[in-house]
């Protein structure tokens, strides 16, 4: 439902905007010129996302996602300590945190939904600190290659479509620390409520 | 020659020799992963053509520019570029809809525009918190979240700032 107030919304406010500019033959030439650009667009895009949704599963299949899970693990610890209590729990965090570092959002959703699950046994339907600290973690992605950015980028025709992934590491880490921080901070003045 | 110009050819190459050591059928895992990156285009193409024709109509009819100028004096202030002020405000809600509002200032600015980077940093290191947020919550069976939506939308928040920056810093 979101979706559809936001469209309506965007359509109706191009119509009377478009009527008070006198802009409304460039509103209507861009309704057609959007949707034809949008399926221009995701041809242009496939290949570069087809070859790294293959170089992921090649990744995957290595075991470099069990590899980056084993080195949050003691991350992970520290920062939910009850929740890693149990050791099904954070199995299924270290996988959650690893998939979304490879951007596998299909595989990540489950395994965070699994140990949110857990860790919300006996909440009583209230969000506890670590419940909230998960959520923030999952909010704010980490992700080692953008494969769909990148691949926007080589379809809108950049000359370097991955050389905004050191800004993505940087800006991600700092956005995960200031929601983490957030979350701390939050959880103190809030109370439990 | 550029450095980043070397991230692509050497995770390729590195990439395919770790997982022929490990014994992966790389050939065949490649293939696969290709067919399920097309799945996910199939599954984006519907919602990116449903709000292009709105983006795009949007930005036509002058709306854009307008909501760029309300935002643009709040933005400044934290060093974000007006122009993205759609995207921000659409991010945490749709993923397709801020995907299609990048694309669209990716390519009106090009992408390799100061504007056409930031955008593109946004997207790649932002979430669609309230989606995220419903689905987690909502399968666990909490009511009352607490302090989880503003420390997400904080998270968010610094995610926009730091985009600006990082783009700044590194592309001057």
């Amino acid at each position: 439902m979101a979706m559809t107030r936001i469209w309506t919304g965007m359509v109706t406010a191009a119509l009377i905007c478009g009527l008070i500019t006198g802009k409304i033959d460039a509103v209507s030439a861009a309704a057609m010129e959007g949707a034809q650009t949008a399926v221009e667009l995701s041809l242009s895009m496939a290949g570069v996302l087809c070859l790294w949704s293959g170089v992921m599963e090649i990744m995957e299949r290595c075991g470099i996602a069990a590899g980056l899970a084993r080195l949050f693990r003691p991350v992970l610890r520290r920062l939910l300590p009850q929740a890693a209590k149990d050791e099904e729990t954070l199995a299924a965090l270290t996988a959650n945190v690893s998939a979304n570092l490879l951007g596998l959002g299909n595989a990540a959703t489950p395994l965070g939904i699994r140990a949110a699950r857990r860790m919300a046994v006996g909440c009583g339907g209230i969000a506890s600190d670590e419940l909230c600290m998960l959520v923030v973690l999952n909010t704010a992605s980490i992700q080692l290659l953008p494969t769909t950015i990148a691949s926007v980028r080589a379809a809108a025709g950049s000359a370097t479509p991955f050389d905004i992934l050191p800004a993505v590491w940087l800006s991600s880490v700092l956005s995960v620390v200031a929601g983490l921080c957030a979350a701390k901070l939050l959880s103190r003045t809030g109370g439990k409520r | 020659m550029n450095l980043s110009s070397l991230i692509v050819p050497l995770l390729l190459c590195a990439v395919a020799i770790y997982a022929s050591g490990k014994k992966v059928d790389v050939y065949a895992a490649l293939t696969h992963g290709a067919e399920e990156g097309l799945s996910v285009l199939l599954r984006i193409v519907p919602a990116l053509v449903a709000l292009l024709t709105a983006v795009s109509m949007f930005r036509a009819s002058g709306a854009a520019e307008l909501l760029t100028a309300l935002f643009a004096p709040l933005l400044e202030i934290v060093g974000i570029p007006a122009e993205t002020a759609p995207l921000l405000l659409i991010r945490p809600v749709s993923g397709s809809g801020a995907l299609a509002i990048g694309t669209d200032l990716m390519t009106s600015h090009g992408p390799d525009s100061y504007i056409g980077r930031v955008a593109a940093v946004m997207l790649g290191s932002t979430e669609t918190t309230f989606y995220t947020i419903a689905v987690y919550f909502g399968s666990a069976g909490i009511r009352r979240t607490r302090h989880a939506i503003p420390a997400a939308l904080a998270a968010d928040l610094a995610g926009f700032a730091a985009s600006a920056w990082a783009v700044r810093l590194l592309f001057g």
